[in-house]
């Protein structure tokens, strides 16, 4: 039951509160260049759900088995001609990066020979944004959100497991897919408005990107009020991504004043 | 290669003429997450020019060796092998601005900024000609990082490089600390900017 509800708040905390491009700013190189008819943008976003799934399968998979210390692929491969204490403690994460990196370009290489092969449809569909979500910093991201839930946590139980690192990703990619249909719907209607010349493409586009994000900082706050309802008794631990990054969470700790109006929240 | 601009056109026009954040809208994502203060705005614009400058040089020197189709993928390693020193490099001596920067150390990798310098720049130049591209890009990514970094944190705390520079009684413009203010500072320094190139061109005409 507590898996169940960590998922679940993982999901939300993926898909709203934190969103991918409203929140961390990856992505915005799509969400301001492919979001300006609905259609196109659509299907960007479920390219890079799609994609973003398998590459945290990818990295998942390979942080556990080859990259951490003592990591049973890794030392057994060192056990060959290393001594046994140093073969079981090999630790890979230097390489870390490289190796994201390296997967994630290989994967989006095979996901479209493989689409192209044996689902012309979907290809026509999405298949000209494929080339362009390796270099998407999504993906990355989310690559890197499971690497700091996995590696160096002090507490097993806490270590992320694959159900965990998909949800993220899953639901990442939907946020992000949430964000620029919204993007883009808002762009189309834009078409018709007198904007002022030098505000016209980027300018205002970031600018109702600012208005997004302040109508998603709503959701500040959602996550820990449903775990607080539905486990009234257990201490809160939940492995939201908001306590493990603490960049701007000293701002929304217990109440944010926005230009001179008081807010409070929780 | 005659129709190619010499190291120094390279040099200035990377700060202002085609500034990498005004002008190309590359490195879009660093430019809006890291950008809450001017310290950690100005950690991530050094790192930004240790990687580009790094990985300009090596693949300018490499440059005769590059198979077409193989390229992007030499780039992007080239890219994640000086970010990795640099991230360790911060992990060692600054722990603390480590933590802040978290995430966003590693994504340069996927920066645009960079692997667009390599593609238009590096794999076709020089060294010479490369790393001053890289100079003038990275001072043209730092000018821009700290522009919009002051005005937020200005704002927002109305303090600058943790010195407090408006009246006690500022009321602290908390959101443009938060990530909305990122958006909307972009937004109009950036309308700005068009502004005044507008301006500067009927003037000319």
């Amino acid at each position: 039951m507590i898996y169940f509800i960590d998922i679940m708040l993982i999901a939300l905390t993926a898909a709203l509160i934190n969103n991918f491009v409203l929140y961390y700013f990856v992505g915005i190189c799509p969400f301001v260049g492919v979001s300006r008819k609905v259609e196109m943008a659509f299907g960007m976003g479920m390219a890079v759900t799609f994609v973003i799934s398998i590459a945290a399968f990818i990295s998942w998979s390979i942080t556990t088995m080859v990259l951490i210390p003592g990591a049973p692929l890794s030392s057994f491969v060192a056990g060959f001609f290393l001594p046994k204490e140093m073969a079981a403690n090999i630790d890979l994460t230097i390489l870390s990066y490289i190796v994201y990196i390296f997967s994630i370009a290989s994967a989006v290489q095979f996901v479209e020979m493989y689409v192209r092969k044996f689902f012309p449809m979907l290809y026509s569909s999405f298949g000209v944004f494929l080339p362009l979500i390796t270099t998407n910093c999504a993906i990355l991201f989310a690559c890197l959100t499971i690497m700091s839930h996995v590696v160096g946590v002090e507490n097993p139980k806490d270590m992320w497991d694959l159900g965990r690192a998909l949800t993220l990703a899953f639901f990442g990619g939907i946020g992000f897919t949430i964000a620029i249909v919204i993007m883009s719907g808002i762009r189309e209607e834009l078409e018709l408005c007198d904007i002022p010349e030098p505000f016209q493409g980027a300018a205002i586009t970031l600018i109702i990107g600012g208005i997004l994000a302040i109508a998603f900082m709503g959701f500040t706050g959602v996550d820990s009020g449903i775990r607080d309802l539905l486990l009234p008794e257990t201490p809160s631990q939940v492995s939201a991504m908001i306590q493990k990054q603490p960049q701007f969470s000293e701002n929304i700790i217990s109440s944010i004043e926005i230009f001179g109006i008081h807010m409070e929240i929780q | 290669m005659t129709d190619q601009p010499t190291a120094f056109e390279r040099f200035v026009q990377g700060i202002l003429p085609e500034n990498p954040v005004f002008r190309q809208l590359l490195g879009l994502c660093p430019t809006l997450a890291v950008t809450n203060g001017m310290k950690p705005a100005l950690t991530m614009a050094c790192s930004v020019a240790f990687v580009l400058l790094c990985a300009n040089i090596v693949i300018s020197l490499i440059r005769n060796l590059l198979k077409p189709h193989l390229r992007i993928v030499v780039f992007t390693l080239t890219i994640a092998a000086f970010v990795t020193i640099a991230d360790r490099f911060l992990a060692a001596y600054f722990f603390q601005m480590s933590k802040t920067l978290g995430p966003y150390i590693p994504l340069i990798i996927v920066n645009c900024l960079i692997i667009c310098r390599c593609e238009v720049c590096a794999s076709k130049q020089s060294v010479f000609t490369a790393a001053s591209d890289a100079m003038g890009q990275a001072i043209g990514f730092g000018l821009a990082l700290s522009s919009i970094a002051a005005v937020r944190e200005i704002l927002g705390t109305g303090m600058f490089f943790g010195i407090r520079v408006l009246p006690e009684n500022w009321p602290d413009w908390v959101i443009m600390v938060l990530p909305p203010g990122a958006f909307l500072t972009l937004g109009l320094l950036l309308g700005l900017v068009n502004w005044i190139e507008l301006i500067k061109s009927r003037r000319a005409s």
